[in-house]
């Protein structure tokens, strides 16, 4: 298994064709405490850069994008009764949805760990 | 007696650092605790002497409610006491200087106020004969004659209630004059900089939004914009003055591109009280650009209402606005356009918004407010407006990061960001200091290009001396958050409440009052 990092602080964990998308530790650390999250129901198709789901802290809204393109196999349901599980396990429990890649070539133009961490480190 | 606090609606949150005593009734001197209404009613007392209702047959059928509805009953004096002991703990234009950028919240000359509570204007019912409300049509249609000079722009829609309804009256114009020539474009382009209701109008309105990012002087990027644009983009929304307070100054520029690529310009004009009588967007190439009544032409607002965002449009997107609108007939007499006669009229009319024509009280309060400033005095606004705010500006540039300070001066309103704070220290924390310094906060965590945004909108009203106060007041507040003041993380001190839970609060919102017998039955 891989995982791969936006510019939008997205992280997303490849396994096989499936993959699991969440925020990373510095997004939820700049966004606050998290007071809600909408993740996409089963079946919906996302377009790679597209809105995939909502995420509401006590600053702001922020829509959270789709690292690659897919279908969805299961959102994190856990989140609508718990949105507090984004800030304290972003990069595991607080998974925002689970996909199917239509395309596994997207995942040339996202980041690696070391990558994103400059990338965090430079902002 | 503790009335307060039984059913969870208000919490108590402590009283670290009082030193004081605690009162017998909680009240502090002459700053009086206020239980709910329901639990100071009960439903056994009434203040009204109410003849019994007469017998006759029910036709609700099992709609009839035949148990207590157990509404709280008070005698007069204490219905009085209970609303003006809750207004006093409100903070409001009227009580002092309240800087929240993005809103405007100017002082609201009272001429207006005298104006609008006139019988003629008043008490009028939008049901009415046109001929017995002809003065009323007047007044629209002679503010309507005003925001098309003001703007130089070919017609106005004046019915859309608030900025919001503006903007999506202005994107159903483009969506109808689209259709019109079977034009299927779907996607809007949305700056960074732009008000965050102009995505939610343009994607309520069926379009799909895109992003367009903004410089880093604060603008829109031209050159992204320019290479985003193609068949598929209906239009783009920009807010100009910005929300990050700055003129976008390649607004023709941006306007000629997105007419040779076959769309239409939305201008936000939230924010025309800086360039009002200075600029008219119909010179700039705007096609539509709401106008909120409520804060270029002063009508008290806040809390939600009442707004009222009449659309300016162009020449090409006229034809499509929405009914009702009003007419001078060559006799002088005034008519409204409605379903009735639009064939004849309006044939292209997307249709109708709203049930009837419009806000009349902000409507009376808007014209009194153009017309006793007239043409000089709204050149001013501007011109005060935008003073103030780079008094502001750059009085605090020295304590406060100003992110856009570099690129140029600012129109209404001034931008800073939390950057140089101490260790744990945020934006929040000088937003509740400020509070005690008697301050409504200004606009925080807004706009999001800016980490840890504090927009500053001072408004043309205040004087130099309000400002200077309020400069101190602020920069004494953001000291103490560089320095690292721990009693700044506990602000406020000296408000009704200490600083609330607002993360419970969003996540564990308690949005029902429940008697206190209820829930202990069900514990």
């Amino acid at each position: 298994m891989t995982r791969f990092f936006t510019e939008d602080h997205e992280w997303i964990e490849v396994d096989g064709d499936t993959a699991t998308v969440g925020i990373t530790h510095y997004a939820q650390s700049q966004l606050g405490d998290i007071v809600f999250a909408e993740v996409p129901a089963a079946g919906a198709t996302l377009k790679k850069g597209g809105d995939a789901a909502i995420v509401e802290s006590v600053k702001a809204a922020s829509d959270v994008y789709a690292p690659v393109s897919g279908t969805v196999i299961e959102g994190n349901d856990a989140l609508e009764g718990d949105p507090a599980l984004v800030n304290s396990d972003p990069e595991g429990e607080g998974w925002f949805f689970k996909l199917t890649l239509s395309d596994t070539s997207e995942l040339d133009s996202l980041m690696n760990a070391a990558a994103y961490q400059a990338f965090v480190d430079g902002l | 007696m503790n009335a307060i606090n039984q059913s969870g609606w208000k919490p108590e949150m402590g009283n670290a650092g009082e030193t004081a005593p605690a009162t017998f009734t909680g009240n502090k001197a002459l700053m009086l605790e206020e239980a709910l209404i329901f639990e100071i009613g009960t439903a056994a007392t009434t203040g009204v002497d109410l003849a019994d209702a007469p017998k006759v047959a029910a036709r609700l059928g099992n709609l009839e409610r035949h148990r207590d509805i157990g509404l709280p009953g008070l005698s007069e004096p204490e219905t009085v006491r209970h609303y003006t002991r809750l207004s006093r703990q409100n903070y409001a234009i009227d009580l002092g200087f309240f800087p929240l950028g993005s809103c405007t919240m100017k002082h609201n000359p009272r001429l207006n106020e005298k104006v609008a509570r006139m019988a003629g204007f008043a008490d009028v019912h939008p049901l009415q004969p046109v001929e017995t409300v002809q003065g009323a049509l007047a007044v629209i249609n002679e503010l309507a004659m005003w925001l098309i000079q003001l703007t130089g722009m070919h017609g106005v829609a004046m019915t859309p209630k608030a900025g919001a309804h503006g903007e999506l009256c202005g994107i159903l114009c483009i969506k109808a004059a689209l259709a019109a020539r079977g034009d299927p474009r779907c996607v809007i382009l949305v700056p960074e900089s732009a008000h965050g209701t102009n995505p939610a109008s343009a994607a309520f309105a069926g379009f799909s939004v895109e992003n367009i990012p903004a410089t880093s002087e604060g603008r829109v990027d031209l050159a992204a914009l320019t290479a985003r644009l193609g068949p598929d983009v209906a239009g783009v929304m920009i807010t100009n003055p910005n929300t990050c307070g700055l003129f976008e100054r390649d607004m023709k520029a941006i306007s000629d591109a997105v007419h040779a690529a076959g769309g239409y310009v939305y201008c936000d004009g939230a924010n025309f009280n800086a360039i009002v009588g200075r600029v008219r967007p119909g010179d700039l190439g705007i096609d539509a650009m709401h106008i909120n009544l409520h804060k270029t032409f002063s009508t008290p607002h806040g809390g939600g209402g009442p707004g009222s965002g009449p659309v300016v449009l162009s020449e090409a997107l006229s034809p499509y606005g929405p009914l009702p609108y009003t007419a001078r007939n060559a006799d002088g007499h005034y008519t409204l356009i409605e379903e009735e006669t639009a064939q004849e009229y309006h044939p292209h009319s997307f249709g109708r918004m709203t049930a009837f024509h419009g806000q009349m009280g902000m409507f009376t309060r808007a014209l009194s407010y153009i017309m006793s400033h007239g043409a000089d005095g709204l050149r001013q606004v501007a011109e005060d407006a935008v003073l103030n705010a780079n008094y502001i500006l750059r009085s605090l540039e020295d304590v406060l990061e100003a992110p856009f300070a570099h690129s140029g001066p600012c129109m209404h309103e001034a931008l800073f960001s939390d950057n140089g704070l101490a260790d744990g220290f945020s934006t929040l924390d000088i937003a509740k200091g400020l509070i005690d310094e008697g301050y409504h906060p200004m606009t925080v965590y807004f706009p999001l290009v800016v980490h840890g945004a504090m927009l500053v909108e001072p408004t043309e009203t205040e004087s130099k001396a309000t400002l200077d106060q309020f400069i101190g007041a602020l920069r004494s507040v953001a000291e103490r958050a560089k320095a690292g003041d721990p009693s700044l993380k506990s602000a406020p001190h000296h408000a009704p409440r200490r600083r609330l839970d607002e993360t419970q609060a969003a996540r564990k919102p308690v949005l029902v009052w429940r008697e206190p017998e209820q829930l202990v039955a069900a514990e």
